[in-house]
C-alpha cells in the first residue's frame, strides 16, 4: 500500500477516457461501480466540455455481485451501441471492475456487434493515467490501422512527385495541458513548411481516421507519454519515421522545424528566417535583467518538465535548482536533463516529498502542476503551471499554446507574470524603508487579499540536519528584516546553514554578513 | 403559496404516491465523497480511505482539485502485491497507519474508510480498527465504515460514518430526556438552533457528529433525536438500537420545514404552544419576508431534480410549497419511506417521483420536458447548459448552510441565481 494525500495521476481507465473523450465516433463501455462516474466531471467541469464523455458505466452494486454482473455488462454494451451508434467501441474495467473478473472483451465479442470492439486491459493496481492513455491509444491504432499494414519487409512506397508531404500529429487527448491549442499552432507551423496533416489523433479523430494513419509519410509525436508506444509501432509496421523533438521553447521549436523538414524532404530555411517570436527580445530587454539567475524549481510530466528546464536555463537565464517528474516511465529522460543543470533529479509521485524538496531549496519561482501551485502558495513562492494535472483555470478561454513560436510567447508571459517586474523589484530594494513599500509587499498586480509570503519563516524541512540550530541574536534578526522579503527566506536559510556548518551558536550581524559573503553569487 | 406563518399543522393527503424505480447507469458520487465535508466538520478527525488510485483521484476531484493544502484525509492505495497476497494487507495497513499518525500527531479520531475494492476483496476493516485501537488507545480512537460505491451513494457516506460513531458514544448520565440533533450542519446553523432550543427552554442539546471527538454525545433510552438530514437510515437504526427514539418530522428546510421540525422537538419536550409561537414567530416572519423576492423570481417556474444527495424530496417540498415552483420530476437515489413520510405527505398529489437512476432515460425525459431549471450533479451540468437548459449543481446544496430560518432565503437564492444569470447574459 502507498499513503497518498494528493495524486498526480488518476487510474489507467481515466487515461482511456481521455483518449475516448478526445475522439469522435468512439464509445467506451466501462465495467465499474457507481462512484466511478465521478470521472465525468473532470471533463465537463474542469475542462468545461459541453458534452458528456462518451462513456457508459455498468454501475454495478453490492447486490449485483451475488448475481450476474456479466449480463449487466452485456446489456450496458448493447444499450450503448443502440443509443450512440459509434463507429467503434472500447471496452474495459475500472479497478473494482477488474476484481470481479468478468472479461469485458469476451462479453463484448459475444454480442457480435457490427463494429470493431477494442478491449483494453489496464492493470489498475500497477499503472496510472498516462500509461492507460498510451496503452489505449496503442491498442486502438493496432486494431483499427493494423488491417491496412503492408506485408512485412515491403519498403514504404515513394511519394509521387508534386504531392505535398503528409504527417500525423500524435498524442493530444482530452484533459491534456493546452493540447487543444498546441494542435492549432503546430498544424499552422507545418502548413508554412508545406506539410499537410493527415490525421491528428487521438484528439479529433474518428475510428475511420485512425484506420488511415498509415497513409502519412511520417509522424509527429507531440506528447511522448501518450504517443511514444504508438509511434514506435507505426514505424515498425508502416515504416513511418517519427519526430523526437518536442517543440516547446524557441530553440526546441527551431530544431523541430529542421527535424520535420528533414523527414518531409522540404526546405526549412524560409520558415526559420521568417519565424518571429518575442521571447528572445523580451528576454534581452533591460527589464528582464532581474531574471538573471533566479532560482527555479521544476516539476511536472517529463515532456513539459524537460522543456521547461531548457527554456528556463537557456532562454530566460534562470538557474534550475530542482527538476523532477511524476512520470516514472520517463525517469531516464529526466535524469539526463538533470545532469545538464547539475541538479538531483526528483522522480516521485509523492506530493509530500515534492513539498519537502521545495521548502528545502527555497526557489524564487516554481514551475509545476496544480499540486505545486498549492505548495508554492503555502510557502509564499510565485508559481506558474506548466503541466497536468491542472485546474479549471488552466483551460483558458484565450488561445494559449505551449508549443511553437507563439507557445514561447505564452510561456514568457505566464512564467514572468507571477514575479515582480524588474523595475518594481529594484524600487522595492532601494526604497524599502519608504512607507509605501511596506514589509511583506507582494507583486503589485497580485493586489490586496493575496496571501502574504511566508517564505521568510524558518522552514522545518527534515530531521536530517544533525547540528543543533543556531539562535538568532535580536539585532541580527532585526538586520535580517531589512533585507527585502523576496530574498529574506534564502538569506535566513543560508545564514543558518553557514552558522551550523561553522559551529556558530548565536547568529550575530557579523554572521549574517559572513554568510552573505560566503554565498555571494 | 400555501404556507402559513401561524404554522398550523398542514392537512395533506396520506395517499401513497407512485414511485418510478429505475436501475441503470447512475451519475451519483459514491459515499467516499462525504469525507469532503465531514473532515471540515469533525475537526480532529482524519479519514484514511483504504482503496485504489481511483478513490484517491475521486476525493481530490470532488474536493475541487485541492482546495485544501493540508487536508485531513488521505488514501492508502492498494497495489498489485496487496491483492496477490505477496504482502499481508493487514500488515500493510498497520504500517500505513503508523506512518500517518507519526506524521499527523494532531489526529484524535481516525476513520478507516472502506471502498469498492476493499469491500470486494473483503478486507476486514472493523478488525483492523479494533487491532489498531488497542495499539493507539487512548491517544487515538480508530473507527471504520464503508463509503464504497457498491454499497453507498454520495450522502450515505455520512450516514455510514455517523453510524460508526454511535457505538463509541458514552451512555447518558441522567434520566432526563435529552435532545440529539443528528446530521452534519454548518457550525453557524448549529449555533442558531442552539439559541432557539435555549429560548424554548429545552435544556442541553447535543449534536452528532460533534465538532470535536471529545464532544461525542451521550446516548441512551432517554435520548430523543431529530434527523437534520434525510439520508441517515443506518445512523437512526444504530441510535434506536441504543434505545434512542426518533422524532418524526419534516426536515428543517424552508420556513415550513424548520417550523415543523422544531415543533416536533418542542412537542416531545412538552414546550407550551404559546411559548413555541412566541419564540418562533419573529424568525418565521423575518424568513418569510426574505423569501418574497424569490417567490416572484421562481414562482410558476418548472424544475427537474436529478437524483444526487437524497435532499431532493425536502427540497421539492420547499420549492413547491414555499416558492410555488412546478415539480416536473423529483429523483432521489434512495427513498426512505418512513423517514420521509412527513415530507411525502406535503408533496403535490401528481408529483412524479423516481428512485434510483438510468441516466440516459432520465435525460430523455428531462429534454422532453424542457424545465426552466434542472438540479443535477457536476457531470451533467455543463452538457445540459450547452443544450440550453439552466442548471443548479446539486453538490452545492450539500456544502452550503441551507437549514433553518435564517438560511431559507439563501436556499432559494441557490435556485434563483442560475435563472437570474441566464436572463442577464446576452452574448
Amino acid at each position: 500500500m502507498q499513503l497518498t494525500v494528493w495524486t498526480y495521476e488518476g487510474p489507467p481507465h481515466v487515461g482511456a477516457m481521455r483518449v475516448a473523450t478526445g475522439m469522435d465516433g468512439l464509445h467506451y463501455v466501462l465495467h465499474a461501480p457507481q462512484g466511478d462516474t465521478y470521472a465525468d466531471l473532470l471533463f465537463t467541469m474542469i475542462e468545461r466540455r459541453d458534452r458528456r464523455p462518451p462513456v457508459t458505466y455498468t454501475t454495478f452494486s453490492a447486490r449485483d455481485l451475488g448475481g450476474d454482473t456479466a449480463d449487466l455488462f452485456k446489456s450496458a454494451a448493447q444499450n450503448a451501441y443502440d443509443r450512440f451508434q459509434p463507429q467503434a467501441m472500447l471496452v474495459g474495467a475500472s479497478c473494482t471492475g477488474s476484481l470481479i473478473q468478468d472479461d469485458p472483451g469476451g462479453l463484448a465479442r459475444a454480442l457480435d456487434l457490427p463494429i470493431p470492439v477494442v478491449a483494453v486491459d489496464l492493470p489498475a493496481y500497477q499503472r496510472k493515467e498516462n500509461w492507460g492513455a498510451a496503452e489505449t491509444f496503442y491498442q486502438l491504432v493496432r486494431t483499427l490501422a493494423g488491417p491496412s499494414a503492408p506485408a512485412p519487409g515491403r519498403p514504404r512506397p515513394q511519394r509521387a512527385a508534386g504531392v505535398r508531404p503528409r504527417c500525423n500529429l500524435l498524442g493530444p487527448t482530452a484533459l491534456g495541458f493546452r493540447h487543444r491549442d498546441d494542435i492549432v499552432e503546430i498544424t499552422s507551423l507545418l502548413a508554412k513548411l508545406g506539410i499537410d496533416v493527415n490525421v491528428t489523433a487521438p484528439m479529433g479523430a474518428t475510428p475511420a481516421d485512425i484506420a488511415g494513419l498509415g497513409e502519412a509519410d511520417f509522424n509527429v509525436v507531440l506528447y511522448p507519454e501518450i504517443a511514444g508506444q504508438t509511434a514506435s509501432w507505426l514505424q515498425r509496421t508502416f515504416g513511418q519515421p517519427f519526430t523526437k523533438t518536442v517543440p516547446i521553447g524557441v530553440s526546441a521549436t527551431r530544431e523541430f522545424v529542421e527535424e520535420v523538414a528533414r523527414l518531409a524532404g522540404v526546405d526549412a530555411s524560409a520558415t526559420l528566417a521568417s519565424a518571429s517570436t518575442r521571447l528572445p527580445w523580451y528576454s534581452r530587454s533591460v527589464d528582464s535583467t532581474y531574471l538573471t539567475g533566479k532560482r527555479v524549481f521544476i516539476f511536472g510530466d517529463a515532456t513539459h518538465a524537460v522543456a521547461a528546464a531548457r527554456i528556463a536555463s537557456d532562454e530566460l537565464g534562470f538557474m534550475v535548482v530542482g527538476l523532477g517528474t511524476y512520470s516514472r516511465e520517463f525517469g531516464r529522460e529526466i535524469r539526463d536533463a538533470a545532469k545538464r543543470y547539475d541538479v538531483e533529479p526528483l522522480i516521485t509521485d509523492d506530493y509530500l516529498e515534492v513539498e519537502a524538496k521545495i521548502a528545502e531549496l527555497q526557489p524564487e519561482l516554481v514551475l509545476g502542476t496544480q499540486m505545486e501551485r498549492h505548495i508554492a502558495k503555502r510557502l509564499g513562492i510565485p508559481c506558474a503551471v506548466i503541466s497536468a494535472p491542472v485546474h479549471v483555470q488552466d483551460f483558458p478561454a484565450r488561445y494559449a499554446p505551449q508549443m511553437g513560436f507563439e507557445g514561447a510567447n505564452v510561456i514568457f508571459d505566464t512564467w514572468v507574470h507571477p514575479l515582480m517586474m524588474g523595475l518594481e523589484e529594484h524600487l522595492l530594494a532601494m526604497f524599502k524603508d519608504d512607507f509605501e513599500f511596506k514589509d511583506g509587499t507582494v507583486p503589485s498586480h497580485l493586489g490586496a487579499g493575496h496571501s502574504s509570503p511566508v517564505a521568510d519563516r524558518p522552514v522545518q524541512v527534515s530531521v536530517s540536519e544533525s547540528n543543533i540550530a543556531a539562535v538568532w541574536a535580536a539585532d541580527a534578526e532585526k538586520e535580517l528584516h531589512k533585507i527585502p522579503f523576496f530574498v529574506r527566506g534564502k538569506a535566513r536559510r543560508n545564514t543558518e546553514r553557514f552558522a551550523n556548518e561553522n559551529g556558530v551558536a548565536t547568529i550575530t550581524i557579523e554572521t549574517l554578513y559572513d554568510a552573505k559573503a560566503h554565498y555571494a553569487r | 403559496m400555501n404556507v402559513h406563518v401561524q404554522g398550523c399543522p398542514v392537512v395533506a393527503n396520506d395517499l401513497p404516491k407512485p414511485v418510478r424505480r429505475e436501475s441503470g447507469q447512475r451519475e451519483v458520487f459514491c459515499g467516499l465523497t462525504g469525507i469532503v465535508w465531514l473532515h471540515r466538520k469533525i475537526q480532529d478527525a482524519f479519514f484514511l480511505v483504504v482503496g485504489s488510485r481511483t478513490c484517491a483521484h475521486l476525493i481530490q476531484s470532488a474536493a475541487g482539485v485541492m482546495i485544501f493544502a493540508e487536508p485531513r484525509f488521505a488514501t492508502a492505495i492498494m497495489e498489485e502485491k496487496d491483492l496477490a497476497g505477496l504482502t499481508d494487507a493487514n500488515d500493510e495497513l498497520d504500517r500505513i497507519v503508523v506512518q500517518l499518525i507519526a506524521r499527523r500527531p494532531d489526529i484524535r479520531l481516525l476513520f478507516l474508510v472502506g471502498s469498492c475494492p476493499s469491500e470486494v476483496i473483503k478486507l476486514d476493516l472493523s478488525r483492523a480498527a479494533l487491532r489498531l485501537s488497542q495499539k493507539f488507545s487512548p491517544a487515538v480512537r480508530i473507527l471504520n465504515y464503508s463509503g464504497s460505491g457498491i454499497e453507498t451513494t454520495f450522502t450515505q457516506g455520512e450516514d455510514a460514518c455517523l453510524a460508526s460513531l454511535v457505538p463509541a458514544a458514552p451512555p447518558t448520565r441522567t434520566s432526563e430526556d435529552q435532545l440529539l440533533i443528528v446530521g452534519s450542519l454548518a457550525d453557524v446553523v448549529e449555533d442558531q438552533f442552539i439559541r432557539l432550543f435555549d429560548a424554548l427552554g429545552m435544556g442541553r442539546v447535543q449534536f452528532l457528529p460533534p465538532r470535536n471527538t471529545a464532544g461525542l454525545p451521550e446516548i441512551g433510552p432517554n435520548t430523543k433525536f431529530l434527523l437534520a438530514q434525510p439520508f441517515l437510515a443506518d445512523t437512526a437504526r444504530a441510535l434506536e438500537d441504543r434505545g434512542a427514539v426518533r422524532l418524526a418530522a419534516p426536515f428543517p428546510l424552508g420556513v415550513e420545514g424548520t417550523t415543523a421540525w422544531l415543533r416536533a422537538a418542542a412537542d416531545a419536550f412538552g414546550v407550551a404552544p404559546a411559548l413555541f409561537e412566541a419564540v418562533t414567530q419573529p424568525y418565521r416572519i423575518r424568513a418569510e419576508r426574505a423569501l418574497v423576492r424569490y417567490r416572484d423570481l421562481l414562482g410558476g417556474r418548472s424544475i427537474f431534480l436529478f437524483p444526487d444527495s437524497q435532499l431532493e424530496i425536502p427540497l421539492a417540498r420547499f420549492l413547491s410549497r414555499e416558492l410555488s415552483m412546478h415539480l416536473v420530476e423529483v429523483g432521489t437515489p434512495y427513498l426512505h419511506r418512513e423517514h420521509l413520510a412527513e415530507e411525502l405527505r406535503l408533496l403535490p398529489d401528481d408529483v412524479a417521483l423516481s428512485e434510483g437512476q438510468d441516466v440516459d432515460l432520465q435525460l430523455d425525459r428531462c429534454r422532453a420536458a424542457r424545465p426552466d431549471l434542472v438540479v443535477c450533479g457536476l457531470g451533467l451540468a455543463n452538457p445540459l447548459e450547452a443544450e440550453g437548459m439552466t442548471t443548479k449543481w446539486s453538490i452545492e446544496l450539500v456544502f452550503t448552510p441551507i437549514q433553518g430560518y435564517e438560511q431559507a432565503a439563501d436556499l432559494a437564492e441557490l435556485f434563483a441565481r442560475p435563472l437570474v444569470r441566464r436572463a442577464k447574459l446576452v452574448a
